[in-house]
């Protein structure tokens, strides 16, 4: 199973992480450290698979974002490597160049860009497995749940403007 | 969008990023932080969406690294808002800040429950999103994840009897989203117990047919033009968890996609769909090497890998090496690896240090006699250039390499002082100790290792380590050199001498100890050696390490004691033989360094000082046949000898820190295990069986008195999960399966057997995330078998299964039982456990059928006892006769229809394997009375008394005490129906709960 996800920049700071085997807040700031350390480190051409205390690590850089998922040391590497691709194109289809997002300054599409990524994560990995490889169904989804809401903000805005026009 | 309108979260954010410095950033989290908490604390004028904007800013604090220990409240209580936008956000934020074991989420449960049960599908997704960290599909993916996580985390808790069938319907599923999630649920159930999940294996074989052939497969379910990759690997993993398949059909059908998928995979320019294509070639291959498919599907396997670990792709080769380590398991494919191995060698001066790991697992798994002298070399040769993370894994595994399989001891000790040489940092002192052992007990080394260690200390700087190994060598044998150029006592006693100012207090001990030794050699004394040394005495008789100056005091007294000196410093004597500490190391580090366990196997296989206990003879020679009657009437005479003996055995071979030293006398426990009376229930027993394990000198009371627990009496606070005697009873008849399990380990067993000899593997499998410490396996072979456990490791990592497997062979006949006494620490709880193997007689049956021709004469000339021999037996469990005929084929005694006149009889063959009968035919005939059911007559013949006795013996047992729960029908499931569950089912059971939704 996959026992975590994280995301970060070059310089190692983390724009997502998402656990599903309990680790303490301790133990989580400690993982981050020193994964982001290691991978960082590792040359462009190396293999995408880093073996970390009993755990394999399966990463891949997408320009200045890496995306780590961590599994077992039996679980299928490539399969998961298949998931962080999937993964991407699929932020891809969100954003033009998700990869590029870290390099331009606009904050307001990373704010975005991380509510986002969890809505798509979300799913796509349930309880550290594979819960969904459809792109379209995870759009439609995802789409689905924007739209809730939208229209609970409307609504809000609405009733806003009721009251207003009441007083 | 989400975020859209809410501009102080974006003001914030910019903010933020355009922070110059960490300080700054630091300043402007701590102001938000202060502004959200006294939002927070003046809750009066908080709306729904300004406390949703607040716990974003937290969760965005918190993604930035600062700790937000407030507002965990308001994280949760938005989950119990009642519009969406709220709520969502609720469950993201407590998913994300909050982990299982945090007091708040308590808080949250009964919203969750409710959301699961209610009508809101979309409330239901929100809530199981979160469990776990409908357009019915929808639903059902998410409540099959969520189940099996609750079955991960707690397996008592989901009670999966009867799930089974669903999991089979689950597998006819269209949605291949949902079978995906369905496939990873059935992978974590097989993998816990394959026997009830049979019936899925066939829709498994299905489902990848469908897959591989691309039949049915809609657009949006290939990547890179590939059919579900995911869910290829997953159903192709799912298989790996049946030991076996059986069923030819399904078995062809499944090698025809193999072979497609292991020839149809080419490399292509697009490295997605590269790496899609070679996820489900690699999985194939394990299929394959689980599988054991035939020798020809197994070189295309071994030739594909050696392709792979030949191409420039480094993920590809880094699969390359990881699996044909893995291949190394199995058999016949040794020497085409070896082929391979300068490309191997390759790859261990790889820029890449994952794929160095791989490539140095890999020669080290494949290193024996016939190439440690290159793979050695080579590794030592990298060891002067690797990183400093790789040279204390590569010095061990070059140092045991060099003991285990060293073709002559001079190149060991050339290994090790080489080895000391380039990295003495990390040559741990078990390593020199053992060049030490060596040296001291076997005298032909000791010249040369003294001159090598001569060499060593002419180099003008030395490590430390070869300082002292090598001045402990030359004042143990540097004697043997005095005749060669540079090498008088006085000369050798300068050069070391010239080291001492280098080392540390540490090593001077070790010098004293030289000068020592070299005095005592200097026969007849030279005044001039003598005065120098005293003099370095007298110097450190003031030190004030007190190590050091009780040395010098005593060397000095002891110096001038003349003729004395001799006897006191006389060479070392030889030591004990024992297990290498280093070998032992290596599979403590292994646990760190991320160890593949079949290599542990490997090492642990090849080792072998594991414990033997075998051959043990009934006492004084008592011959196999009055044998019986001490089976039935154990003496305590005998039960004294077999103690002496078991002592004598466990000293003479000198393992005494693994095995028992104190087995309880075989006999006694075979009486014990013989007869059918052992099925008693578990108890709370008081026996203290630590015991067994503990003292060395256990006090004689002590070990007869645990050798009358009856085998599957518990004393321990861990209770087992379902029955031990009925999953023995059911391994009778079977060749795998689980033989033990409780909340913290499960015990799996498969078998296979030829003839009179048997391999049989135990998986010990750790089902929690924390390791088990104090593992010990003890076999208490009865005296007809013969078993040879491998050693087992003290240690099983978090969530790892070890296998270890035992060879048996089968002496003579009988139907004692072997127990395997298996204990384990987990915390504080000690948790001992004895299990019978089911290594029973019919194991060593192989059915044969005879013809009318045959049969007829056979039975005529094995006349009357004890060849042949009668008994009316009562009290028999009423069972038609087709039932029974079915009962004794299972037991390996074919039955021959038709070959009886009488259709109420039965008559039965087969051949009984062991070493002293070799292979010798049986025959039994039964004869019913269909007028009562619980009375037969049983005639077995046999060309071996004991053997005709003991199966007579054994047949009786399975038919008086037939295990009920092996050959009941399957129980109807229990589960609710998954249209409309009942309400009480929804509201107690979470498992039921989610079983409802699937």
């Amino acid at each position: 199973m996959i026992h975590f996800v994280i995301l970060n920049n070059r310089q190692g700071k983390v724009r997502l992480t998402k656990w599903y085997s309990t680790y303490s807040q301790k133990e989580r700031s400690k993982v981050i450290r020193e994964l982001t350390g290691i991978i960082l480190s590792r040359g462009p051409k190396l293999c995408n698979f880093v073996e970390w205390r009993g755990l394999k690590v399966v990463y891949k850089r997408y320009a200045g974002l890496y995306f780590s998922m961590c599994i077992d040391q039996d679980d299928n590497e490539l399969e998961t490597l298949d998931i962080i691709h999937h993964y991407v194109e699929m932020l891809d289809r969100y954003f033009l160049n998700v990869c590029e997002l870290d390099l331009i300054y606009n904050f307001h599409k990373v704010s975005l860009f991380v509510i986002l990524a969890y809505y798509i994560l979300d799913e796509l990995l349930l309880a550290g497995e594979l819960q969904e490889s459809s792109r379209r169904t995870i759009a439609r989804l995802v789409a689905a749940q924007d739209s809730l809401v939208e229209t609970a903000r409307e609504q809000a805005s609405l009733l806003g403007d009721l009251v207003k026009q009441a007083m | 969008m989400a975020l859209s309108g809410m501009r102080g979260l974006s003001v914030f954010i910019s903010d933020i990023r355009n922070c110059q410095n960490k300080e700054q950033e630091r300043l402007r989290v701590d102001k938000e932080l202060g502004n959200v908490r006294t939002r927070f604390k003046n809750e009066k004028g908080l709306s729904p969406y300004e406390k949703k904007k607040y716990v974003w800013k937290m969760l965005y604090i918190y993604m930035l690294g600062y700790d937000v220990d407030f507002g965990h409240m308001e994280a949760v209580s938005l989950i119990s808002a009642p519009k969406y936008p709220e709520k969502q956000v609720g469950y993201i934020v407590t998913a994300c800040l909050l982990n299982e074991n945090h007091d708040f989420l308590r808080l949250a449960i009964n919203t969750v429950r409710n959301d699961i049960i209610g009508r809101n599908e979309t409330f239901q997704c929100l809530a199981l999103t979160m469990i776990s960290s409908s357009a019915r599909p929808l639903v059902r993916k998410k409540a099959a994840l969520c189940l099996l996580r609750l079955y991960r985390k707690n397996p008592d808790v989901v009670n999966v009897d009867g799930w089974a069938d669903r999991m089979a319907q689950l597998l006819d599923e269209r949605d291949l989203g949902v079978l995906t999630s369905s496939m990873s649920l059935l992978v974590a159930l097989v993998s816990n117990n394959h026997e009830a999940y049979w019936s899925c294996l066939p829709k498994c074989v299905k489902t990848l047919e469908r897959l591989a052939r691309n039949q049915d497969v809609p657009q949006e379910y290939t990547y890179y033009g590939i059919p579900s990759p995911w869910l290829q690997v997953k159903t192709m993993r799912a298989l790996q968890y049946f030991p076996t398949i059986e069923d030819p059909n399904t078995r062809r059908s499944l090698f025809e996609v193999l072979q497609r998928i292991l020839m149809g995979t080419d490399v292509v320019k697009n490295v997605n769909k590269n790496n899609a294509s070679h996820a489900v070639l690699f999985e194939a291959l394990a299929l394959v090497m689980h599988l054991d498919a035939e020798k020809e599907m197994m070189s295309q396997c071994v030739a594909l890998l050696g392709k792979f670990i030949a191409v420039r792709e480094p993920n590809i080769r880094y699969l390359g090496l990881e699996n044909m380590t893995r291949m190394l398991l199995v058999t016949d494919v040794q020497d085409i690896i070896k082929r391979h191995q300068a490309q191997i060698i390759t790859s261990l001066k790889d820029p890449d240090i994952s794929i160095r790991r791989r490539a140095l697992d890999l020669l080290y798994g494949m290193c024996d006699v016939t190439n440690a002298k290159d793979i050695v070399e080579e590794i030592l040769q990298y060891l002067s250039t690797a990183e400093f993370a790789m040279r204390e894994e590569l010095s061990l595994k070059a140092a045991i390499l060099a003991e285990k399989f060293a073709p002559d001891l001079s190149w060991y000790v050339d290994v090790i002082l080489q080895l000391i040489d380039k990295a003495g940092d990390f040559v741990s002192d078990d390593i020199w100790f053992r060049v030490v052992q060596f040296v001291t007990n076997n005298e032909d080394l000791q010249p040369y290792a003294a001159a090598k260690a001569r060499e060593y200390l002419d180099k003008p700087a030395i490590h430390e380590t070869m300082v002292k190994v090598s001045a402990y060598l030359i004042g143990e044998f540097g004697h043997l050199l005095a005749r060669r150029p540079g090498c008088s006592l006085k000369e050798l006693f300068s050069i070391i001498h010239e080291k001492l100012p280098t080392v540390s207090s540490s090593t001077i001990p070790i010098l004293l100890s030289t000068y020592a030794k070299i005095l005592m050699h200097a026969q007849p004394p030279e005044p001039e050696l003598q005065n120098l040394i005293w003099a370095i005495f007298n110097k450190y008789e003031s030190c004030i390490d007190a190590e050091i100056q009780q040395r010098a005091v005593e060397y000095f007294a002891l110096s001038r004691k003349g003729a004395a000196l001799m006897d006191i410093l006389a060479e070392m004597p030889k030591f004990p033989e024992r297990q290498s500490s280093l070998i032992k190391k290596a599979e403590d580090i292994e646990v760190d360094t991320a160890e593949q366990s079949a290599i542990k196997l490997r090492a642990l296989q090849q080792t072998s000082n594991a414990l033997v206990v075998t051959d043990q003879r009934p006492a004084n020679g008592t011959p196999p046949v009055t044998q019986l009657s001490l089976v039935k009437v154990p003496s305590t005479s005998s039960n004294v000898d077999h103690h002496v003996a078991d002592q004598g055995l466990s000293q003479e071979n000198g393992t005494l820190t693994t095995v028992d030293p104190q087995p309880p006398p075989a006999d006694l426990l075979g009486d014990l295990l013989g007869p059918l009376a052992i099925e008693g229930p578990p108890s709370a027993d008081v026996q203290p069986q630590q015991n067994i394990v503990s003292g060395v000198e256990g006090v004689p009371n002590a070990v007869e008195a645990t050798a009358i627990v009856p085998v599957g009496e518990q004393t321990n606070s861990v209770q087992p999960i379902g029955s031990i005697a009925e999953r023995f009873q059911a391994l009778c008849v079977k060749d795998s399966g689980v033989l033990y399990e409780d909340p913290y380990i499960q015990i799996g067993i498969k078998a296979e057997w030829r003839a009179h000899q048997g391999r049989l593997v135990l998986f010990l499998g750790n089902k929690n995330t924390n390791p088990l410490l104090s593992v010990q396996a003890i076999i208490l072979p009865p005296s007809h078998l013969k078993l040879e456990l491998s050693l087992v490791p003290e240690t099983i990592p978090p969530r790892a299964q070890v296998q270890c497997p035992l060879e048996i062979v089968n002496l003579r006949p009988s139907r004692d039982v072997a127990v395997l006494d298996f204990s384990y620490k987990f915390g504080n709880d000690m948790v001992n456990c004895k299990l019978r193997l089911p290594a029973v007689l019919s194991k060593f049956l192989q059915p044969i059928p005879v013809s009318a021709e045959e049969f007829f004469p056979q039975w005529r000339s094995l006349s009357g006892p004890p060849l042949k021999l009668q008994e009316v037996v009562r009290g028999v469990k009423p069972m038609p006769l087709l039932d029974m005929a079915n009962l004794f084929n299972s037991l390996r005694l074919m039955v021959s229809p038709g070959l009886d006149p009488n259709p109420n009889n039965l008559v039965a063959s087969t051949t009984f394997y062991s070493e002293s009968t070799r292979a010798m035919l049986c025959l039994a005939r039964i004869e019913t009375d269909p007028a009562d059911r619980t009375q037969l007559r049983l005639t077995v013949a046999s060309g071996d008394p004991t053997l005709t006795f003991e199966l007579k013996e054994f047949i009786k047992e399975q038919l008086v005490s037939i295990p009920t729960a092996s050959r009941a029908p399957a129980p109807a499931p229990p589960a609710p129906q998954p249209t409309s569950p009942p309400a009480a089912a929804l509201t107690d059971d979470p498992g039921a709960l989610l079983a409802g939704l699937l």
